[in-house]
């Protein structure tokens, strides 16, 4: 681990304090992608370059894209970051961010506890993630895919609507 | 090794922006012809020198941004799409040994860079707070995020064929046969997404200045707007380069002429192609890109990958 990771790392974790602290919701969505590059980068330096180039097409370019799009249909203006900025009060946000630094804390306590170093990086190639994933882990992969075809049911099924047909004599609904 | 290094990065980086610059002279001259009209003759020899003054003319243009814009967001949109697009380039192999980043997950890489190009136009037309833009960026949302699935798909093809996401790799497994022939299907299928991955014209409905005034980059003005404009170019080269790249054998070609020679050449055979697309085709309408995308395009693309990986099984078994 160079300075490559912690440049990253340091990286991931301001852009995140940024998207929780943002009261312009498109603004904690942009910093929200810096975030999730970062760990793309993170994943690189670790010798994962198929998962790093997966966060990115994945997470920062399909799954986010679409957040955005539906964030920029709603028509946020001035007065939503007003509102944010009314919430998000020390009463709100006091309570879970004890929670978290308890939880910090029991990270930090066991990423201290001398349990042998963490190996030289070995850089996992696609072919190697594909046969692994074809492998030992197929079960896995056939039920994410039996997930996501039940995903793609409900949407057609949501998606789908009567077509009304507008005309003074024809005025008729089909399937 | 190391210095051989910096003077590809330094060359392809000239090479690329002056190409991006000169396709706006290329684009006006064949349009001009394919139109029976003169085009720009008038600067220079060939009128070549109409590409100086139109960048003169966009860096002294006034520099204007909204008051009512997000004003960082619209200033950060128009350096997205540049740097997306010459991101991509890092992995495309020019020549034999002329490639910037020789890694095993470059087609990935492009496909990665690609898809956040997207946020360019979707930055930009939000950032500018005006309904045509909004309008604008909302279609190049949606129609950037469904090419990229069936691009995807096809370029799944050539990965089958060659076993390896690396570029270099790719054009080395095409030295019997070049893939626009086992994968024609997947060729024309990442073609017709590349257009519409860069919005040209036929897929050009984000900016359609027939109904949106200019879609996403209405309120740009003077270098900002200068930076979609080149950012334009700069993709169709790199679609014109993916394409030679994975279906046309790359660089390699008759021995008479060096790689990269061959390379340019079939570059700039597409590169003809997308303009002359620009020249003779009408703009679909907006739920008939998608319908066509959808129904037809997605469908072909993994018939195409099925039909791909059972021949491959086929012949791997035998």
């Amino acid at each position: 681990m160079g300075p490559a990771f912690y440049i990253a790392g340091a990286v991931a974790v301001l852009s995140t304090l940024m998207v929780i602290t943002r009261y312009n919701i498109m603004h904690a969505l942009l910093y929200f992608i810096v975030s999730l590059l970062s760990v793309a980068v993170i994943f690189y330096v670790y010798g994962a370059p198929f998962m790093a180039a997966l966060e990115v097409i994945v997470y920062a370019g399909a799954i986010m894209v679409l957040i955005i799009f539906f964030v920029m249909m709603l028509n946020l203006g001035p007065q939503t970051a007003g509102d944010e900025a009314r919430w998000l009060t020390p009463r709100i946000w006091i309570g879970p961010s004890i929670l978290c630094l308890v939880l910090l804390a029991e990270l930090v306590y066991l990423i201290l506890q001398p349990t042998g170093q963490a190996g030289d990086v070995i850089t996992v190639d696609p072919k190697a993630v594909g046969m692994s994933l074809f492998g030992p882990y197929i079960l896995a992969v056939e039920l994410a895919g039996m997930l996501l075809m039940a995903g793609i049911v409900g949407a057609y099924h949501l998606g789908r609507q009567k077509k009304k047909i507008l005309h003074r004599f024809l005025e008729r609904t089909t399937e | 090794m190391e210095a051989n290094f910096w003077w590809v990065i330094g060359g392809v980086l000239f090479v690329l922006l002056n190409t991006a610059a000169g396709l706006i002279w290329l684009e006006r001259r064949m349009l001009a012809l394919w139109q029976d009209r003169y085009g720009p003759n008038r600067a220079g020899p060939l009128g070549l020198l109409i590409v100086l003054a139109d960048t003169i003319k966009l860096f002294f243009k006034e520099d204007w941004i909204p008051p009512f814009s997000d004003k960082v967001v619209f200033v950060f949109a128009p350096a997205v799409v540049v740097a997306s697009v010459l991101m991509s380039f890092t992995v495309i192999p020019f020549g034999p040994n002329v490639v910037v980043a020789d890694w095993n997950i470059g087609l990935l890489f492009f496909l990665a860079m690609s898809s956040l190009g997207v946020y360019s136009i979707v930055l930009g037309g939000w950032a500018s707070n005006n309904k045509y833009a909004l309008l604008g960026a909302m279609r190049g949302a949606s129609q950037m995020i469904s090419y990229e699935v069936f691009m995807g798909l096809a370029l799944m093809g050539v990965v089958l064929l060659s076993g390896t996401f690396n570029l270099r790799e790719i054009v080395e497994a095409q030295r019997g046969l070049w893939y626009f022939i086992p994968q024609f299907l997947g060729f024309i299928i990442f073609l017709i997404a590349g257009i519409a991955e860069t919005h040209r014209l036929p897929f050009d409905i984000p900016e359609a200045e027939s109904e949106l005034v200019a879609g996403f980059h209405a309120e740009y003005s003077g270098m900002k707007f200068g930076m979609f404009f080149i950012g334009e170019y700069l993709g169709i080269t790199l679609v014109s380069s993916m394409i030679v790249t994975l279906y046309f054998g790359g660089w390699l070609g008759p021995a008479f002429l060096p790689g990269i020679i061959w390379f340019v050449i079939k570059t700039f055979v597409f590169i003809s192609l997308f303009i002359l697309l620009r020249a003779s085709m009408p703009r679909p309408r907006y739920d008939q890109l998608m319908e066509y995308g959808w129904k037809v395009l997605f469908p072909l693309s993994l018939l195409n990958l099925l039909a791909t990986a059972a021949i491959k099984l086929i012949l791997t078994d035998n």
